[in-house]
């Protein structure tokens, strides 16, 4: 399923290519135009690569914070990392143009990426800070939400005092795209996507345990301390990396475990695991092909799509259980 | 089961309690006990008392504010909480478990600290899991979703889940709260076999008193932050549930006993 859409990723554009030209690229070369191959090899396929990581990735990251939260309204960006991203990025190309520097710095896309990532970052760490003193995982989450307030405020008050135009790239930005990916950039995102989900995996026993709670998992074995902090810091890696080079990627960490828990009615993460990771990249690719349409002159903003089809789903799940459980 | 190795734990010069705005409030002070191999024992007091609070604290959940809790000569908090997981384990109320756990599945994690790090089972933790379902009487409910089981059903679940585990001690905080009378004779009788027959330490907190009088083999009583030790007997004749309840509104008559009210 996760290869079929792949190709169908592959294949589907505003550009049409048909199927054999693109199995051409790889085994006849000299018989395609080379436009197609530009665009398959150079947009493409580095922009499925980056759905298919970004679905599994986020959905993976959602999976641990409901797990570690015991809340089902848990995402990958409840610790404020979005909002940490958006406010890099807005400091950035808001900020930073009345200042001058944003032509200095960024002579390509890699200047949001790295405001993104330092945003994100900053923000991160004064969760975790704040973590190491608060023990509830409850009081975690509502400073999560309140440091996503205070950004937001802060990115409002910028918007407020910018030019229309800085203001149409950060909107651009927050609108998410897989496709301004280049290959050395998805190769430092592959590396981050590998170690997160590793460090996910390696966490995974100690997940079931806190199934049971805190109290439970301790008497389990668990150290609380330790897998508390593997979990924040594979969720950081994961839905960091992937926010600063795709831009806040909205309902796939928050949706896609859900889904999947209601699918294979099972708690067990070692089947939840494995399965977001491919329902994760199932559900981007999907909606990535609807954001390339072949009758859209254009490309939609990914980030719409994911909401408009997330939603509905959510909802759906909601009336049809009656009760969403984590 | 096979035969649990005789583990002691003990408690020296106890102090345990909450703190609130960084003071230090204790609600048992300076607490001696010990608890042994093959005996049942309870654990009451009023609300309050600090029952669950010394519960926690003995099981190692909570640090106490002074004195220490001690398994086989080895202080409580020295041990990894990999040992920790094989000597104690615990049933306690008001967690967060996922309700969507299947019985067999929630059974089944009593197995982790067994498990190499995928979690996978052996033959040898099935064996178990299966005794614990069947000593329990959940045979016919294993596969039922945690959140479709009653009251009563759910909490046999959780002392499965704890027989699973196989540790020499057992702790339970209040495990018979919203349990009707039935309920809670089967799970009193059913803790006692646990402790006679296969030899365990089983702790349990309680506020039916008459209930475990003739089922229990010693009983702490907690009272004015002090906790004493003793048989059932022994208390009953020194007097001490008579003055449990304070302002003297419930009194304990010897002959019967039951509490009544005065």
């Amino acid at each position: 399923m996760v290869l079929l859409l792949f190709l169908a990723n592959i294949a589907l554009g505003s550009v049409k290519i048909p199927i054999e030209a693109i199995f051409d690229i790889f085994f006849d070369p000299a018989n395609v135009k080379e436009a197609w191959k530009y665009i398959i090899l150079d947009y493409r396929i580095p922009k499925a690569l980056a759905a298919v990581m970004t679905g599994s990735g986020l959905a993976v990251a959602g999976l641990m914070m409901q797990t570690l939260f015991k809340n089902p309204l848990a995402g990958p960006f409840v610790l404020g990392i979005s909002s940490g991203a958006s406010l890099g990025v807005a400091f950035f190309i808001l900020g930073g143009s009345a200042l001058g520097l944003t032509a200095m710095l960024a002579p390509n896309g890699w200047g949001t990426i790295l405001a993104a990532s330092l945003g994100s970052f900053a923000v991160l760490s004064i969760v975790i800070l704040v973590a190491a003193r608060v023990r509830d995982a409850m009081a975690l989450l509502i400073i999560g939400l309140m440091f996503g307030s205070l950004t937001s405020a802060v990115v409002s008050i910028l918007a407020y005092f910018s030019p229309a135009e800085d203001l149409q790239r950060y909107m651009f930005w927050s609108f998410g795209s897989l496709g301004d990916i280049s290959w050395p950039a998805l190769g430092i995102l592959s590396v981050c996507y590998v170690i997160g989900i590793l460090l996910a995996l390696s966490i995974t026993k100690s997940l079931n345990s806190l199934l049971l709670g805190d109290h439970y998992a301790q008497t389990l074995g668990v150290s609380l301390k330790k897998s508390r902090f593997i979990i924040l810091i594979a969720t950081s890696i994961l839905a960091g990396s992937l926010t600063a080079f795709v831009g806040p990627i909205a309902f796939v960490g928050l949706a896609v475990p859900h889904l999947i828990r209601q699918w294979f009615t099972a708690s067990n993460h070692w089947v939840l695991m494995p399965a977001c990771i491919l329902g994760g990249a199932v559900l981007m690719l999907f909606c990535d092909i609807i954001a390339q349409m072949p009758w859209f002159e254009f490309t939609l903003p990914i980030n719409a799509i994911t909401s408009l089809i997330g939603a509905p789903i959510v909802i759906w799940l909601l009336v049809r259980k009656k009760k969403l459980l984590f | 089961m096979e035969q649990a190795k005789s583990v002691l734990l003990k408690c020296e010069a106890l102090s345990v309690g909450y703190t609130s705005s960084s003071l230090e409030k204790p609600i048992v002070k300076e607490a001696n006990l010990q608890l042994k191999p093959g005996m049942f024992t309870t654990l009451v007091g009023i609300n309050g008392s600090g029952k669950s609070t010394l519960l926690r604290s003995l099981a190692g959940l909570q640090k106490p504010f002074s004195g220490s809790v001690i398994l086989n000569d080895i202080p409580l908090n020295k041990l990894s909480p990999d040992a920790r997981s094989k000597c104690i384990s615990v049933v306690l109320t008001g967690q967060q478990i996922s309700k969507n756990l299947s019985v067999l599945e929630l059974v089944a994690l009593g197995r982790q600290p067994y498990t190499n790090w995928l979690g996978k089972l052996s033959a040898h933790d099935k064996t178990h899991i299966d005794q614990a379902i069947a000593s329990t009487q959940l045979e016919a409910l294993q596969h039922t979703p945690c959140y479709a089981l009653s009251d009563g059903q759910f909490q046999r679940a959780l002392i499965a889940r704890a027989l699973a585990q196989d540790t020499p001690i057992i702790m339970l905080d209040e495990p018979t709260t919203h349990l009707d009378l039935h309920h809670k004779a089967s799970i009193f009788t059913l803790l006692s076999e646990i402790a006679h027959k296969h030899h365990k330490t089983v702790l349990c907190t309680t506020h039916d008193i008459e209930l475990v009088l003739s089922l229990c083999d010693e009983m702490i009583v907690i009272q004015n932050e002090k906790a004493q030790q003793n048989t059932p007997q022994q208390l009953i004749a020194d007097g001490v549930f008579n003055q449990l309840f304070p302002s003297n509104s419930i009194g304990f008559d010897q002959n019967s006993r039951r509490f009544f009210i005065k």
